[in-house]
């Protein structure tokens, strides 16, 4: 059976909540069914409302939102069949954990001997049998959250939204409750769309990642492309880390394209610029600057050593460099032999090929 | 093992529990002055009375202490015949020295609690005692009023030589004790207690639930609307609370009464015939309609305290799971806001229990409670010891429902905010 590529479609998505500002624009999004699409931005600009509208709290102000071929803004949210995972869990206080997991299949009229083999099913899928008469009160942060994410799946629905369900989450928590959602999702192979702020979170999960900005979903694309290949300076500068170098293209041919800086000129990979004269912003990960290169790289430039900071596994160096103070390496600590000392003159080098020039902004 | 039986010395040398004590010692004699100005405070104003009360619905020394002559010799009598001389010389000596003392009038007073047409008799027997001659007072006695000559009025008096009682708690259930000594019920046509608090019950009950049905939405409304629409919306409900209750209640007698605003505005849309209009007040009408409105305060609180806290995301829960707004509504929010539904109605309740001001003026005759009686007895009748056994029968009837609603709710399953 072919892979439904629109499962979920955003097709041509406004909201607005006060009639002058939009917050979501002219939204265009295909999700393909059991893809792990991550909706990823800083917050306000957007994600969590699109969630919203299609789990049916919130309606599209133009546009549609079409499930599985069926247009849905006119479907209320308990007859779409879609899951929830949310933000504070929302499990209900006053039912225990058995009673929250049978809650959706009790309003499905589902026999109470079929619910049972559910919820036996969906609590051992998340490692907590035994829980079934617990209150959620008498739960840890990690339980809940792993109770809502089993109540969200027992009733075997197609989509499951999550909103930041592991923000509440310590951090070692939130890691490995990462790669159980992870993994409950290839077993199933539910269709899930996730909310999160938290660019590793949105890396480790998923197939897919939309980074959202004012509105407008700025790239999507899969996670390392999204690493690797930023189309703006906006997704460069929002996952991972970045030195950056405004300047102006002073020539352009094919591949490669010169950046003229203040006082020097570097080479680059002209992404968004198309003319000698353009203004942009040329963007490089710490990772792919070395010191002292040995292959034969394109640019290769001095810059004084400013501050090293130690991080375990690697050590940080920031280095004052064609006039950035800011430029950051990361250099893995088995190259502990190489002379990395306060005020030290290095060289730097870089293939072009990873400086990509981006838009100014 | 052992270093559990050990005894823990600090490193001075003195065990640690010891140490720990002297340590906290300050502050709990801290902790203590700090609430002692309540406690004293508590005791003065609410202990106090509230024993005194108890003591004076069942104190009954009052006639004891007036005639103890009379009840020494009455030890003897069996109570079927009329009394020997010597009970009626007994009395004559009491008697005298009550007037002497100028006394005789609150004996009169209280006999005639325990059987009408004491006052008259006495009267009479002062004016006729200067006459008396010595000797023979059972003779003189009888002839002074017929009365005097009927055994009944001699059981009542000896009824009441017992220096505690229980006859105002009976009487406040309109029962008495007979000439038999057996606990029966009043005449029919005389019971007015039982009356009052059946209706007390009935009016508070209602109000309670009107309290109810009107306050959820409204706390609701509160406790979702965005912070300055719900700023107002508060103010609104807040507003009435800091009337002065006596001008509240004086509203609704203008906008209630039969030519009043409400009356008007019926005939007007023609609800009613002008010659027809209703009486919307001095009766239960006017108790319901006023109390609910002055009492409502008291439940949205307690419930939007409550329903502050209960996230938005429940319901949605609810219903992204497959409820249907209503089953959302009513297995997920319900049940959560019940710890301020209890609150809400218990503080109804009992406040409306003991209502007072509001059913005196809008309440007539058919819409005034047990309360009303209370202060009629206070002011009045001047019988403090029966409004006494009647404050502290309201009292009982109180813990009762408090008691009843820890055993079906769970009082720690309320919440005031």
């Amino acid at each position: 059976m072919p892979v439904n590529k629109e499962f979920v479609k955003f097709d041509k998505v406004d909201k607005s909540y006060d009639g002058k500002v939009l917050v979501v624009k002219d939204l265009q999004l295909n999700i393909a069914e059991g893809e792990f699409i991550t909706m990823l931005g800083p917050s306000g600009s957007g994600k969590t409302t699109c969630l919203m509208m299609l789990a049916g709290f919130e309606t599209p102000t133009n546009g549609e939102i079409y499930l599985d071929g069926n247009a849905i803004s006119s479907i209320p949210p308990h007859k779409r069949g879609i899951g929830m995972v949310f933000q504070n869990y929302a499990l209900f206080p006053h039912m225990t954990v058995y009673e929250n997991l049978a809650f959706p299949l009790r309003v499905r009229k589902i026999p109470k001997d079929e619910a049972d083999k559910k919820i036996d099913k969906a609590l051992s899928m998340v490692s907590l049998q035994g829980f079934a008469a617990r209150m959620p009160g008498q739960l840890s942060g990690g339980q809940q959250q792993r109770v809502a994410v089993a109540r969200s799946l027992v009733f075997d629905p197609q989509l499951v939204l999550m909103d930041e369900p592991l923000g509440a989450l310590d951090k070692n928590l939130r890691e490995s409750m990462q790669y159980e959602i992870k993994h409950i999702h290839e077993s199933i192979g539910v269709t899930v769309v996730y909310v999160t702020h938290d660019q590793s979170e949105a890396l480790t999960m998923s197939n897919r990642i939309a980074v959202f900005n004012d509105g407008k979903v700025q790239q999507l694309s899969s996670p390392d492309e999204l690493y690797e290949k930023p189309v703006n300076s906006f997704v460069a500068e929002f996952i991972g880390e970045n030195n950056t170098f405004n300047g102006e293209v002073s020539d352009i041919s094919g591949e490669k394209c010169k950046v003229k800086l203040a006082n020097a000129e570097i080479i680059a990979n002209p992404i968004s610029v198309k003319s000698k004269g353009d203004r942009t912003k040329v963007s490089l990960r710490p990772e792919r600057a070395l010191i002292n290169p040995k292959d034969k790289m394109d640019n290769i430039h001095n810059g004084k050593i400013e501050e090293v900071i130690y991080h375990g596994d690697h050590t940080r160096v920031r280095i004052n460099l064609l006039g950035n103070p800011e430029f950051i390496l990361k250099v893995p600590n088995s190259s502990a032999n190489l002379d990395i000392k306060l005020g030290n003159e290095i060289k730097i080098g870089w293939n072009s090929q990873d400086a990509r020039a981006l838009d100014p902004k | 093992m052992s270093s559990e039986t050990k005894q823990i010395l600090t490193t001075d040398g003195i065990p640690l529990e010891v140490s720990l004590k002297k340590a906290e010692r300050k502050n709990k004699i801290k902790a203590f002055l700090l609430v002692a100005p309540l406690l004293f405070f508590l005791i003065i104003t609410y202990v106090f009375p509230i024993g005194d009360m108890l003591f004076r619905s069942i104190d009954d020394k009052m006639v004891t202490q007036m005639l103890p002559k009379t009840f020494k010799a009455m030890e003897n009598w069996d109570g079927q015949e009329l009394p020997e001389e010597e009970v009626f010389a007994a009395f004559h000596e009491d008697f005298i020295k009550l007037v002497e003392d100028k006394r005789e009038g609150k004996l009169s007073t209280q006999l005639n609690y325990t059987k009408n047409g004491f006052k008259s008799i006495i009267k009479k027997l002062r004016r006729k005692s200067k006459s008396f001659e010595e000797g023979n007072y059972k003779e003189q006695i009888m002839s002074v009023h017929k009365r005097w000559a009927d055994v009944e009025y001699w059981r009542a008096i000896k009824r009441r030589a017992p220096e505690f009682t229980s006859q105002k708690y009976l009487k406040g259930m309109d029962m008495y004790v007979n000439e038999e000594g057996k606990i029966v019920s009043v005449e029919e046509d005389r019971r007015i207690h039982r009356v009052l608090w059946l209706r007390t019950l009935e009016i508070a009950f209602f109000v309670t639930v009107f309290c109810f049905l009107m306050a959820y939405p409204i706390a609701h409304l509160l406790a979702t609307l965005p912070m300055k629409y719900s700023n107002l919306l508060m103010i609104c409900v807040l507003l009435p609370f800091w009337t002065s209750l006596l001008v509240r209640t004086a509203s609704w007698m203008i906008l209630l009464q039969q030519q009043g605003i409400v009356n008007d505005f019926f005939v007007g849309i023609g609800l009613v015939a002008d010659d027809n209009r209703p009486e919307m007040m001095y009766n239960k009408t006017g108790s319901y309609v006023a109390m609910t409105q002055i009492l409502l305060p008291f439940m949205v609180l307690p419930l939007y305290s409550v329903m502050k806290t209960i996230s938005p995301s429940l319901m949605r829960a609810g219903k992204s799971l497959g409820g249907t707004p209503f089953v959302a509504f009513w297995k997920v929010y319900f049940p959560l806001t019940i710890p301020g539904i209890g609150a809400g109605c218990l503080l109804v309740f009992i406040l409306a229990i003991g209502y007072y001001i509001t059913p005196a003026l809008v309440g007539g005759a058919s819409g005034t409670l047990i309360s009303n009686q209370i202060a009629f007895h206070m002011k009045s009748t001047l019988d403090w010891s029966f409004a006494s056994a009647m404050g502290l029968m309201l009292l009982s009837g109180v813990l009762v429902i408090y008691w009843l609603y820890n055993k079906i709710v769970g009082i720690d399953n309320i919440k005031l905010g």
